[in-house]
């Protein structure tokens, strides 16, 4: 692009314009150049007041953080709002709207961003940095869906979050995938949310916000590949749930730490589950989970391994993880711009390419000597060589946590979602029959049938 | 690690010995702790960054005119379009010339305001004739924010002489997205953020100059 660019520029006009420069219609270049000048003095005129430049900047000041303000209190509204449908009322269609609301005002209103999501890394800058400002209102956006979270489950995710309120209103023909490939994925968002947290405080690189798939939409402009991305993600999204929530949502990652300690959560029947099994299969998300004991088939949904093995297991990802991580480091230290520019310089220094690029020009340009180049970009590889490494400790923990979670023997005694995978959004809702009566659709004596079908399913011998 | 703790499956084990309203009552206890643990934490670590952070002090980008080579991606990166970047005239460091290489192209037929003879593309850039100084005339260039597309064609111009003119973002129009688009396409890294109490950087020469006329 910049190569083309100036090839236009060196093009016939260039050497007709020096031309003209060398015969003397330029007479200030060789003037100041006769003068030793560098430059040309503005002239003095007397009577004549030059323009105030400084008005310029004036008409350009920031504008106050007003619209900040109102964005947390309609989060904290909407969330509010989300959590009692949720919960109380047990309205999908009262949870589509507020997502409606939500993806129309915080999405394409104010064009997603600055979001949750996002906001995480500017969090995560200011504890690292003591240069860089972040406003109570970035905190909050934070903070607030992660207390919410804490009290009510994921209802952020379910209608608020102008992302996850995209992918539930897209997602229109909902497949369910096999578990396995789930649960694997679903491990991406904590190695998603360790990266973007040590680029962000390595070197203040934004991760989060480059691979966001739906900000091209709320904009409604992007460049070619980032339109690729989001438009795959969306035709993903169509039949496959949430593609971004469950495997790439570095938020998310947090929710699913947080979520199965909400106090409150949704639950799919409005009173005691009778073990019908109709709403086994309705999840798209695959967050509902049987019971363990007395459930209809009495199989145990516990990894089967011995406690020996499960140490060794654990042992054996935390290290895979540090492992990981040590080689990471470098590879990912090419992320940050001044790595990128020293590796350049010294590469023009030392021979091994021919010509300059604009970054090389303007940093020989400053004066700052080299060797400070090279400095600088050793101490952010060393940061990254940490960072990576903490990051591979923090995934392979990650990896072990799960581990233990597969071989620990659930105690559910009922269909219950899966409060970490759950997102509150009230799609098994109507397969319930409890949840029929309640709504006054069916008569309470009709569903003594279903009960009687789970009676006779416990019974059946595996 | 591994090891650290009780692994959970060890929970379940000795069941024999608990019955299950003290294994409820447990792990509602462990629920709850964790439950305020967790509370306690965010809470603190929000109050935390928030306390220490002012809103006087918020941040806001702007790119650093020094480092600016005119490349034209502030025009085309940009969210929103026209670009929240246009070139500002810092007037003390302008020479006046007639033949202003910010103002025409290279290809000039003639000095006049013809938009043939223009470098802007948008003809944002204003001609003004002030006087003429024995034969030799002096001209004022002005910028038209309105019209100013942030190409940087007049900055590229200019650098070939004072470089009085240079690009600077629109606190106005911009819409400070966390990961400005233009800072990420910008060849020289000249985007940075700064804070919102001083949201412009001067050229090196420009400060240079203001110096002088302080003392």
């Amino acid at each position: 692009m910049i190569p083309s660019r100036q090839a236009t520029w060196v093009a016939p006009g260039f050497r007709w314009f020096w031309g003209k420069a060398a015969l003397g219609l330029f007479p200030p270049l060789w003037m100041s150049a006769c003068f030793g000048q560098s430059e040309l003095v503005r002239p003095h005129i007397p009577g004549y007041d030059s323009p105030d430049w400084e008005a310029q900047l004036r008409a350009a000041l920031p504008k106050g953080a007003v619209w900040e303000y109102a964005d947390v209190a309609f989060l904290i509204v909407a969330l509010g709002a989300a959590s009692y449908v949720a919960i109380r009322a047990r309205s999908r269609t009262g949870l589509l709207v507020i997502a409606g609301l939500s993806l129309a005002w915080l999405g394409f209103w104010r064009q997603g961003c600055i979001c949750p999501i996002g906001a995480l890394q500017n969090v995560a800058l200011t504890l690292a940095d003591p240069s860089y400002f972040v406003p109570t209102v970035v905190v909050l956006l934070v903070v607030v869906p992660i207390l919410f979270t804490l009290l009510c489950g994921r209802t952020f995710c379910a209608a608020v979050c102008p992302l996850g309120a995209f992918q539930e209103l897209t997602a229109i023909a909902p497949v369910r995938i096999p578990r396995w490939v789930d649960e694997s994925l679903g491990l991406f968002p904590y190695a998603f949310l360790g990266l973007a947290v040590m680029t962000t405080v390595c070197s203040g690189y934004f991760l989060i916000c480059h691979y966001d798939p739906f900000v091209s939409f709320f904009r409604l402009g992007a460049n070619a590949s980032t339109w690729i991305f989001s438009i795959g993600v969306v035709l993903l999204g169509l039949v496959i749930a949430r593609p971004y929530c469950r495997f790439l949502c570095p938020l998310g990652a947090i929710f699913r730490i947080v979520s199965p300690l909400s106090r409150w959560h949704l639950r799919i029947p409005p009173s005691e589950c009778i073990n019908c099994r109709l709403c086994e299969e309705v999840c798209p998300y695959n967050a509902i989970r049987r019971p363990e004991e007395g459930g209809w088939d009495g199989t145990s949904q516990k990894l089967p391994i011995s406690n020996l093995h499960l140490v060794v297991a654990c042992c054996g990802v935390v290290i895979a993880g540090v492992v990981s991580g040590l080689f990471l480091g470098p590879v990912t230290s090419r992320l940050d711009w001044r790595i990128q520019l020293a590796e350049r310089v010294w590469l023009e220094e030392s021979g091994q390419v021919v010509g300059t690029t604009d970054a090389s020009d303007v940093f020989r340009k400053s004066g700052i000597p080299v060797s400070q180049l090279y400095e600088e970009a050793a101490k952010i590889e060393g940061r990254y060589r940490w960072g990576c490494l903490l990051v591979g400790l923090w995934f392979g923990g990650v990896m072990a946590a799960k581990v233990l979670q597969l071989s620990r023997s659930p105690h559910r005694r009922e269909y219950e979602p899966e409060r970490g995978k759950c997102y509150s959004c009230g799609r098994c809702f109507r397969f319930c029959p409890l949840e029929q009566v309640r709504l006054g659709l069916i008569d309470a004596d009709s569903i003594r049938v279903y009960a009687k079908a789970a009676e006779k399913d416990k019974a059946r011998p595996t | 690690m591994a090891g650290g703790g009780k692994s959970p499956a060890s929970f379940g084990e000795p069941a024999s010995s608990d019955t299950p309203q003290s294994r409820e009552t447990r792990r509602g206890f462990l629920a709850d702790a964790s439950r305020y643990c967790v509370l306690a934490f965010v809470a603190g670590a929000g109050g935390f960054v928030a306390g220490r952070r002012g809103e006087a002090n918020q941040l806001v980008w702007q790119l650093d005119p020094d480092l600016c080579i005119g490349c034209g991606n502030c025009a085309t990166q940009c969210v929103i379009q026209p670009s929240a970047v246009r070139a500002v005239q810092f007037y003390p460091l302008c020479a006046m010339c007639d033949i202003c290489t910010g103002y025409f192209d290279v290809s000039y037929r003639s000095l006049d305001t013809a938009a043939e003879n223009q470098l802007c593309p948008t003809g944002a850039l204003i001609r003004q004739f002030i006087v003429d100084q024995a034969g030799v005339p002096r001209f004022e260039y002005h910028v038209q924010r309105e019209i100013c597309i942030g190409c940087g064609r007049c900055v590229k111009g200019c650098a070939m002489m004072n470089g009085s003119l240079y690009l600077q973002v629109q606190h106005d129009l911009c819409v400070e997205c966390n990961d400005c688009s233009i800072a990420r396409a910008c060849p020289t890294r000249a985007f940075r953020r700064v804070p919102a109490s001083q949201p412009f950087i001067l050229k090196r020469k420009a400060r240079r100059l203001l110096g002088q006329a302080d003392k």
